[in-house]
């Protein structure tokens, strides 16, 4: 095979592998834009879907998803300063504070990090606590899901409704195991441990910002230091 | 000429991905924990099998040979992340339960295996054919996969499948109080159970062979 041959082909080659490329990119980019307005909605009714599992939608008027605050990463909800801020969401009814809702990170789960929401009232109780992601060991420490407990009737998820220091002092806020009030299942204590310890947290830093959470305008941001 | 039933055939029993040509073994391993998990998977695989062989035979006249693989790799990805796209949007249901498998698609090898053995070489109908019976082929070594180790490790089948028909539910087949065996969902467990899935399937190919082997001889003897 000649030189200029051996050139050809290769010329060829690229010619055809850039012409495949420049189709099924387009072709993608066609999709993307084709689906991505029904993408985002049902992104957002599955945000709410979830806010509903924390907090009744009946409780609640006004447009949840748009009143929101962004808060700087801070230990209380378990992040990292890499971790990005997180929204808490504020739900009202006719102007007057009623919730908030938020997520939390448990990062001591037995298979790393535990990712929770949570809803607050404005009576600074818990109103309901859901795991959203979690690694922990399936058929034993999965139960913190009350999808994946086996005890229907009553999930060990739901100890926390509509629980707040005046019922456990913080003090208390541990497994019974670590001479706390919550229950936990033997044999798998570490994952309900991480989960109290995270709802603790969460709670103490829903009532210390009790003030600034709700008064700040929609969409402001919480900083470490303050607002 | 191949035909349909022989293509069929090939990909469920001779050539079954999972337990004859080991090929895409890191999805089925990490994903058969579960039956419905495990189905999910090979039902989303049966798809994008499909629609890649189908869309690689057509353009197969256009594919220098040297520079096969990329376009193959590119056809793939571009196919899976349309089909991601179009579900979330229009089959959003389905997508909370599948779609998390749907870019595991990508780097199963199985896929680019069969284009590139198969339909690179045929006529697209044959070689989408070709890829759905492979996809099936894969749907049946992980239910059974997945079944047994749900059955050994938990006691319950299906668990999850109210996700896929609404009003269903898992069932339990030992009593309640079974403790779980849990290292048959653990990774290990999908390892032994594979083995010993393979082991069976090798069985009775060759308790076939044999009885084929003695009818053979028989009527071999029968007539003089």
């Amino acid at each position: 095979m000649s030189e200029t041959t051996a050139s050809r082909i290769s010329l060829r080659a690229a010619a055809i592998l850039t012409a495949f490329s420049l189709l099924f990119t387009a072709l993608m980019a066609t999709t993307y834009r084709a689906t991505k307005p029904a993408i985002d909605a049902s992104a957002e009714a599955e945000k709410l879907k979830l806010a509903g599992e924390v907090l009744p939608a009946g409780l609640y008027d006004n447009a949840l998803l748009a009143d929101y605050l962004e808060v700087m990463p801070r230990a209380e909800l378990g992040l990292a300063a890499q971790d990005g801020p997180v929204r808490v969401m504020r739900a009202r009814k006719a102007g007057a504070p009623v919730a908030l809702v938020f997520e939390a990170v448990a990062p001591d789960g037995y298979g790393g990090k535990i990712r929770l929401i949570l809803a607050v009232g404005a009576d600074d109780r818990v109103i309901g606590v859901r795991v959203v992601g979690h690694k922990e060991t399936p058929g034993l420490g999965d139960y913190i899901d009350p999808k994946k407990d086996r005890n229907k009737a009553a999930p060990w998820i739901r100890q926390f409704d509509a629980t707040g220091f005046g019922r456990v002092a913080a003090a208390d806020w541990k497994v019974k195991k670590d001479g706390g009030r919550f229950d936990a299942r033997t044999g798998a204590t570490i994952s309900a441990r991480a989960v109290t310890n995270a709802v603790r947290r969460a709670l103490q830093f829903a009532i210390d910002q009790h003030e600034a959470l709700y008064a700040l305008p929609a969409r402001s941001v919480l900083t470490k230091e303050g607002p | 000429m191949t035909t349909y039933a022989e293509l069929a055939r090939n990909g469920i029993w001779k050539q079954n991905t999972s337990l004859v040509q080991l090929l895409g073994l890191c999805p089925l391993l990490a994903v058969s924990a579960t039956f419905v998990d495990g189905v999910s998977l090979a039902i989303a695989t049966i798809f994008v099998m499909a629609m890649a062989s189908g869309v690689v035979a057509s353009v197969r006249n256009f594919i220098p040979h040297e520079i096969r693989i990329p376009v193959f790799i590119l056809i793939i990805a571009a196919l899976v992340t349309m089909v991601d796209l179009a579900m979330n949007a229009w089959l959003h249901e389905l997508y909370l339960v599948l779609g998390i498998f749907i870019p595991l698609i990508v780097v199963n090898c199985i896929v680019l295996a069969r284009i590139e053995a198969f339909a690179a070489r045929n006529t697209p109908l044959v070689a989408a054919w070709d890829g759905a019976m492979m996809g099936v082929g894969m749907v049946v070594a992980i239910a059974v996969l997945g079944g047994l180790r749900e059955f050994i490790g938990t006691g319950m089948i299906f668990s999850g499948i109210e996700m896929l028909i609404p009003g269903t539910h898992a069932l339990q087949l030992l009593p309640e109080a079974y403790p779980g065996f849990l290292i048959a969902i653990l990774p290990p467990g999908a390892f032994i159970v594979l083995g010993f899935l393979i082991a069976g399937r090798n069985w009775l190919d060759a308790r076939a062979t044999e009885r084929a082997r003695h009818l053979a001889l028989g009527a071999g003897t029968a007539q003089p």
